[in-house]
């Protein structure tokens, strides 16, 4: 094995060896030329009159990495400038996407507690006048939880014994099939869900707009997002576990809900209610499907309902400064809803997480 | 041990009952959950199927080309109707989104898993996903109120230095076009090609960043050797991810965007339009065969998100191929 | 080329942990040192202190000193990323570029460090290749993916890989504990020769085979869980194996714990 002749010498002095010591920029470097740049791009803003903060914003940027590349490569060398390069350019684009996400935030939050109190939570739009204040979401909140209630009834058992069937069954062309679609459906836009039950449903059966109408739209919205999350859950069950039940001779049906379910239900109910937060959003196959309403209709297999994403864009487009507050504060409570199932389905994430772990 | 699962099994009943019961129970189990996976299937088949039919019936009675009419006037009797202006703004509009959300998001991804300091990592990524769920209407009307207000200076600095493409030039007016409408989805799909993207490079095994730092990599060169190769095929599909939502989203776009049907040279200008936009504006107003002649336009849609779907599917499970052998 | 290593008062930190405390030793060049003792006493935390690896883990923190030769690798101004270039590891498990060729592979560490030759680049890979046992196996595929080839070729490429870019000092941390006993035979063939040209430091769990292959040997125990590990002593391989100063060195060589 040892047949090889090595040339010592040669080898020897090959490679141009740095010292260790080599010279390089003081610690706050970053943070000095940032402030730096900061001050030049609010400089070069007002004095070239850029009138949008974006402007200034963009030209400090641009100004940061520039800067730090160029005396990063004069004075530690062009691997060390790449480097720096490519740490500022990561710091910039988070500063760049977090600056309008925070926005986004800080925005819906203020403008939206203006007109966010127990009475606009508790009363319709029914007999208000659109362009004068007052008024609520009532109805609209009514219809979200319905409407998600049911999709949530009809698409989550269906997701979950698809998942089942695919994780625990599923060998063979049908398992296959179901795999790819389940991807596919998964980009289905909301706005073609809608359209199919739009044929399906009222043009072709020749039903009503309704609540329920929009929530068969939301549950095929769901049902892949489901299968997808129950779909990792049951695949993180060890299947020891399975084998071990099943030597005991408990029939495979027994096991999947006695010692499969009970060990992945933590992650499952965190995917169901991700996919419900989801799906609380959806405005487009309202639009379509549930047509909206000013007042209460608390039946939602009959007749227009509103919802609070819908509701949001009936106001924005009523286009006035009443209406907008009403928007706003629609938008917060729908955002404030959205979050609040997000924090809680991570919450039951990591506290039913260490069953599944090691 | 035995009687905690299975009461029933540890008495011993006579073999072939408990045998029974399991099998039916298997049976009826069994028929349940492939019954869910074949209504799965079926559902697909049916959103293609009646969408189709619907579509045929409309475009049989348009008096223009489908595929190249500008027009979109499903109100005069004959319907002149067609989806250029449509699919090209859904898809410039898309284009736009994907350039400027995917190299920011896998940014931020890179940020939070290999360069934040620990102490802001996690909250960073804690936020990213809560902005993941953030519902679209919310960013339409941020977007309407918020953003365009503040893009003019923008728009104004782009006419100045690149007018002369063309392309962006740009004429006094609310910045309601197409390039507006570009980054309101990229900020909108940021968040979800970023989480993706994080959780890719979160998985790469700690032996190949250390075989790059042992050799005296620095933290970009290991990045480049070993986070970047591994995480390839998880960027491409969660920027196909990002691009399904870019394509079909409705409302962000019906709130922003100033529609006409012709298709304007300059994307700082208004105008255009996208399917997914130009469904919800005219629903309200259309009837029987005018909304046949959506539901034509959402075909095209859906047709287009399968591809692009497909597509990913594909490029990931050659991807796959490649690294397992590797692996 | 080969240089000396001597650490004195080094401890270890992971986040308030301490890891190992006040080490200090000599390690010879061009000769095989080898560290022994039990699961958790520290010794490979020591060994990714001695090209600052320990650091890249979060919370990894180092106090004390490291002089190669006459530089101290914890000095002020040194640059972690130099120190890795000079002083080479390969690891427990295999780890080669996925998505990199055999030849990509062992160049990996040029590349980083200049540019080359083409025709140069090829006789730097052939000859460390070479020096690693390696080249008659895979001169005809260097194309092929680095990860097609056996454990223990993998595991030789890594060494290729580490010698390439011909460092002063070889790390070793469990070489051969996910490879065969064929394998393992031959990367400890291959220790022996490299020790004429490298300073060689090799972490194991498998007590014959810091017999077989090290020239000196350190022995590291922990007083108790959570306590740090501490340097026993060192001392000709020899010597550790047959008359250790030390009672606790000789209860674990004769597997009394451990």
């Amino acid at each position: 094995m040892s047949n090889a002749v090595i040339d010592k010498t040669e080898l020897a002095g090959d490679a141009p060896r740095p010292a260790l010591r080599q010279p390089r920029l003081p610690k706050w470097a970053p943070i000095g030329l940032a402030l730096i740049s900061a001050g030049l791009g609010c400089g070069i803003g007002v004095a070239g009159d850029l009138s949008s903060k974006v402007q200034w914003g963009l030209i400090a940027a641009a100004l940061f990495v520039l800067i730090s590349f160029a005396l990063t490569a004069k004075v530690e060398g062009s691997r060390q400038a790449k480097d720096r390069l490519a740490t500022s350019l990561i710091w910039v684009c988070f500063l760049l996407a977090v600056i309008p996400l925070v926005s986004l935030i800080w925005e819906t939050i203020d403008r939206g507690s203006k007109v966010l109190d127990g009475y606009f939570l508790g009363h319709s739009m029914e007999g208000v006048q659109t362009i004068l204040p007052g008024g609520g979401a009532y109805h609209a909140i009514i219809g979200t939880l319905e409407q998600v209630g049911i999709a949530t009834a009809i698409a989550a058992p269906i997701g979950l014994l698809t998942a089942i069937y695919l994780v625990e069954y599923g060998r063979g062309r049908l398992a296959k099939a179901v795999t790819f679609f389940v991807d596919v459906m998964t980009g289905v836009p909301s706005i073609v869900a809608g359209l199919f039950i739009l044929t399906f449903w009222i043009i072709i059966l020749d039903f009503d707009y309704s609540g329920f109408a929009g929530a068969m739209a939301l549950a095929i919205l769901m049902m892949p997002i489901v299968v997808r999350s129950t779909e990792e859950m049951l695949k993180l069950v060890p299947n020891e576990l399975r084998e071990a039940s099943l030597a005991l001779g408990v029939p495979k049906w027994r096991t999947i809900l006695k010692v499969v379910l009970p060990t992945a239900i933590g992650g499952i109910i965190t995917g169901v209610m991700l996919a419900v937060a989801r799906i609380a959003g959806e405005s487009a196959p309202i639009v379509l499907l549930v047509f909206g309403a000013q007042g209460i209709n608390n039946n939602p297999f009959e007749g227009a309902q509103s919802s609070l994403p819908y509701y949001v864009y009936e106001q924005w487009q009523l286009g006035n400064d009443a209406s907008f507050n009403r928007a706003w504060a629609a938008a917060l409570v729908l955002i404030a809803f959205v979050m609040i199932l997000n924090l809680l389905a991570r919450g039951i994430a990591r506290w039913k997480a260490p069953k599944t772990g090691r | 041990m035995k009687t905690d699962i299975e009461p029933t099994s540890s008495t011993a009943p006579p073999q072939d009952r408990a045998r029974g019961t399991g099998r039916l129970g298997d049976k009826i189990f069994l028929g349940l959950s492939r019954g869910s996976g074949i209504l799965l299937l079926a559902i697909m088949a049916a959103i293609a199927v009646f969408l189709t039919i619907r579509a045929i019936s409309a475009i049989s009675e348009d008096h223009g080309n489908f595929l190249t009419t500008f027009e979109w006037n499903t109100t005069s009797r004959p319907m002149v109707f067609g989806i250029a202006v449509l699919a090209y703004g859904t898809i410039v509009s898309s284009i736009i989104a994907m350039l400027i959300a995917v190299p920011i998001a896998v940014g931020i991804a890179l940020f939070i898993s290999h360069y934040a300091p620990r102490r802001l990592a996690t909250p960073v990524a804690y936020v990213i996903d809560l902005l993941a769920a953030v519902p679209s209407i919310v960013y339409g009307l941020w977007g309407a109120l918020f953003l365009v207000p503040h893009l003019t200076g923008l728009y104004q600095w782009l006419d100045d230095y690149l007018g002369w493409t063309k392309l962006f030039e740009y004429n006094d007016g609310a910045p309601r076009s197409l390039f507006t409408i570009g980054i309101l989805l990229a900020i909108m799909i940021i968040p979800i090609v970023t989480s993706v993207s994080r959780e890719v490079f979160r998985q790469v095994p700690q032996m190949h960043e250390e075989a790059a730092l042992a050799l005296g990599a620095t933290r970009w060169e290991v990045v480049r050797m070993s986070v970047l190769p591994f995480g390839r095929s998880g960027i491409i599909s969660a920027s196909m991810l990002g691009l399904g939502r870019a394509l079909g989203e409705t409302m962000a776009v019906a709130t922003v965007l100033s529609p006409s049907y012709d298709i304007v040279p300059s994307l700082l200008d208004p105008g255009g339009g996208t399917f997914a936009q130009n469904i919800a504006a005219h629903f309200k107003e259309a009837d029987g065969p005018a909304r046949d002649a959506l539901i034509a336009s959402g075909l095209v849609l859906f047709v287009i998100t399968l591809l692009v779907n497909g597509a990913a599917r594909l490029i990931i499970a050659r991807r796959k191929e490649y690294s397992g052998a590797a692996a | 080329m080969a240089k000396r290593i001597d650490v004195s008062g080094l401890t270890a930190y992971y986040g308030t942990h301490k890891a190992i405390e006040d080490i200090s030793m000599t390690v010879e060049p061009r000769s095989v040192t080898a560290f022994i003792g039990p699961s958790g006493c520290g010794k490979s935390t020591f060994l990714r202190t001695l090209n600052r690896m320990h650091e890249v883990t979060p919370g990894g923190r180092v106090e004390g000193k490291v002089m190669l030769d006459d530089e101290n690798l914890y000095g002020a101004g040194v640059d972690p990323v130099s120190v890795r270039r000079t002083v080479g590891m390969v690891f427990q498990r295999p780890n080669p570029f996925p998505t990199m060729s055999i030849f990509e592979n062992v160049a990996a560490g040029l590349k980083l460090n200049g540019s080359y030759k083409k025709s140069e680049l090829e006789g730097i890979v052939e000859k460390s290749l070479k020096g690693a046992n390696l080249w008659n196996e895979v001169k005809d595929r260097l194309n092929k993916p680095g990860a097609g080839l056996s454990g223990g070729q993998q595991q030789r490429l890594c060494i290729a890989r580490a010698i390439a870019v011909e460092p002063d000092v070889l790390l070793m941390d469990e070489p051969c504990s996910a490879l065969d006993p064929i394998s393992t035979l031959a990367i400890e063939d291959l220790i022996g020769e490299l020790k004429e040209r490298f300073t060689i430091v090799i972490v194991t769990h498998n007590m014959q085979q810091a017999a077989r292959v090290s020239d000196r040997t350190a022995f590291f125990n922990l007083a108790g869980v959570g306590q740090p590990g501490k340097l026993i002593e060192i001392d000709e391989t020899e010597r550790i194996f047959s008359n250790p100063s030390v009672q606790a060195t000789e209860d674990y060589i004769s597997g009394r714990f451990g």
